[in-house]
């Protein structure tokens, strides 16, 4: 069991404090985070690891806003979203996360540059400035020529970049990435974590990523595992990069 | 607007689903158009009664007769400005198919009286002038292709033994109002009168009565009853609009069948478009959790959801209304002289918008409200 350390890093971009989520089925409550500690700047990238039911996906739905804890606080860059309202959160959420999911997740029936545009539907962004983000988005993930392409005309590794153009492409404070290579063959799940450690490295995203797989997690600069809820673990991987971590006593 | 390509491909995303769906608005509202085009044919005649003219007819009923001696004494009533007389004369010009109505009129009081049907002067003159003469509406003088001097026979099946009356075409009137009836025929009381049998002189179909004011409709038609109480030919006198529905009513119910056929076509199209709609959304679960997982706020979620319904009505309306205006006038021509007034009314292509839209709305609205109650853990599951 990690031991609780609420003395992290008060300026650190993400900052969760005693974070519990707890689920009902029938009479039977079943806590899935417990307690969990966790102070991440910005610029780190992190992996979650752990078994299925270990709360992976639970702690990155509630880091996303997805979810709301059933005790605990989440801050992001000094704002607490653990008490926004659903609709403050959606406001939120389009401002500061990006996400990208195992299985991409993409608008079947929108091309490629439709898809990664969403975000900046929301915006106040007129037709030619969104135009440009969404250019300069598809060339950072390298399908500049695959833009007119429905999802159905590319290959996974493709889907996948045109998944992580549309969530960088409104800038947002930190990327959360759901498996992100959990679909796809190691050629392509190299590149799409070479594109990954690149938005870290060269453009500064703050990036949580889970997975399952070893290989990915070390592409990460820190790897905390996660056992029935519960900070079991945190190992350097390829640069120190977590400012405080601390698991929650359950 | 921003979101018209995401609406738009989300509307195309089964095409089959919704050429169906749009298939289904456009009969739809082709029936309602239909619907409300019979509808107003049979009732709106009601509608376009003079609220300044009194029908008075026998108290039995309009087939039975009154004498024309009633004319002057009516007359002298005060309130009343003018009297005219007509006689339906129910005869057939070449066949029984060709039916248009003819009525026998007062040429002395006819135009005083019936001010909306205008006959150009000098017609009208050479009408006095011709005791064979007739006025035709122009909607049958156009479906006959009659014009002013031609000799028109017309065969009787109430007076006499049969023989075919001839008449000369003298004048085409034409209604003030788009909806005013041109399938008349009249000709004068005269030359009836001259040739009907001796049983059948002196006896007029019904009066109709011009007030100096619609305030006085009420006590001049108490007055001219009261005149004639307890003789052998008794009237009964109404308002020309309660004339006109108490005409209707010998048809049946039109207006509550009309209703009944288009609450059901209503309904079905309610529950087809909703099903639709609620299948389209279900399918979509998983990308409407993306899109609220994105930003998209829960009211965002449901204007794109009640945009689709619209779009779908919208269209399928236009559809079904384009439809009803070209077939319309087709059918009215067919069945020019039964039902004189079958017009699509802007009024009526209006309400058929309304009507597509209300259904549209309320068809998105239930799968809408769904869509933004959706929890986006629970709808990224479903991905």
């Amino acid at each position: 069991m990690v031991s609780v350390n609420n003395n992290g890093n008060s300026s650190a971009l993400i900052q969760v404090r005693g974070l519990n989520k707890a689920y009902h089925r029938g009479e039977e409550e079943i806590q899935v985070l417990q307690g969990l500690n966790l102070d991440v700047d910005k610029g780190d990238f992190v992996a979650f690891m752990g078994p299925s039911g270990s709360g992976k996906t639970t702690l990155l739905n509630l880091l996303g806003g997805l979810d709301v804890p059933s005790a605990g606080t989440i801050s992001v860059a000094g704002d607490e979203i653990t008490h926004m309202s659903s609709s403050r959160l959606t406001e939120w959420r389009a401002r500061h996360v990006g996400l990208i999911f195992q299985m991409y997740n993409l608008i079947p029936v929108l091309t490629a540059y439709q898809n990664v545009e969403l975000p900046l539907l929301l915006t106040r962004l007129s037709r030619s400035e969104r135009r440009r983000h969404v250019e300069t988005a598809v060339s950072i993930v390298g399908l500049a020529d695959r833009m007119h392409h429905f999802p159905r005309q590319l290959s996974g590794g493709q889907e996948q970049r045109v998944a992580i153009a549309r969530a960088i492409v409104s800038d947002p404070t930190f990327l959360l990435c759901d498996e992100p290579t959990g679909d796809l063959d190691r050629r392509s799940a190299d590149e799409i974590m070479a594109l990954i450690e690149e938005l870290v490295d060269k453009h500064g995203k703050t990036v949580l990523m889970v997975t399952h797989d070893p290989i990915v997690a070390a592409r990460a600069d820190t790897v905390l595992h996660l056992e029935k809820g519960v900070l079991v673990e945190a190992s350097k991987s390829r640069q120190p990069a977590v400012a405080g971590l601390a698991g929650g006593a359950a | 607007m921003k979101f018209n390509r995401l609406i738009l491909a989300n509307l195309f995303r089964k095409k089959i689903r919704l050429a169906l769906t749009l298939g289904s608005f456009a009969v739809a509202l082709f029936l309602f158009a239909f619907l409300a085009v019979v509808k107003k044919a049979f009732t709106g005649g009601a509608d376009l009664a003079n609220a300044r003219r009194l029908v008075a007819i026998n108290r039995v009923s309009i087939i039975n007769p009154i004498p024309l001696s009633y004319r002057d004494k009516i007359a002298r009533i005060p309130g009343v400005q003018a009297v005219t007389h007509n006689n339906w004369f129910g005869g057939i010009y070449q066949d029984e198919k060709n039916f248009f109505p003819q009525f026998v009129i007062d040429p002395e009081n006819q135009r005083q009286v019936v001010p909306e049907l205008v006959v150009p002067e000098d017609e009208w003159k050479n009408f006095l002038k011709d005791r064979q003469g007739a006025i035709v509406g122009a909607r049958t003088a156009k479906r006959f292709g009659w014009k002013i001097g031609d000799r028109i026979p017309i065969k009787t099946t109430i007076y006499g033994t049969g023989g075919a009356w001839e008449f000369i075409i003298d004048g085409i009137y034409h209604g003030q109002r788009r909806e005013d009836d041109e399938t008349q025929f009249w000709f004068q009381w005269d030359y009836f009168e001259e040739r009907v049998p001796e049983r059948f002189k002196g006896l007029v179909g019904w009066y109709a009565v011009k007030l100096d004011s619609p305030d006085d409709a009420v006590r001049v038609a108490k007055a001219i009853d009261a005149e004639f109480a307890n003789s052998p030919y008794e009237t009964k006198t109404e308002t020309e609009s309660a004339f006109a529905a108490s005409w209707v009513k010998q048809f049946g119910n039109i207006e509550f069948l009309i209703l009944t056929i288009g609450s059901v076509v209503f309904f079905t199209l309610l529950l087809v478009t909703g099903n639709t709609m609620a299948i389209s959304v279900r399918e979509r679960t998983g990308e409407l959790g993306i899109l609220k997982a994105i930003g998209f706020k829960d009211g965002t979620v449901l204007f794109l959801v009640l945009a689709e319904a619209l779009a779908i009505a919208l269209v399928g309306g236009f559809l079904g209304l384009g439809l009803a205006i070209l077939a319309i006038p087709a059918l009215a021509s067919a069945l020019s002289g039964l039902l004189p007034n079958l017009i699509l009314s802007k009024s009526m292509l209006t309400a058929g918008i309304g009507f597509a839209l209300l259904v549209g709305a309320a068809s998105g609205l239930l799968p809408g409200l769904g869509a933004m109650r959706l929890r986006v853990v629970n709808a990224l599951r479903r991905v």
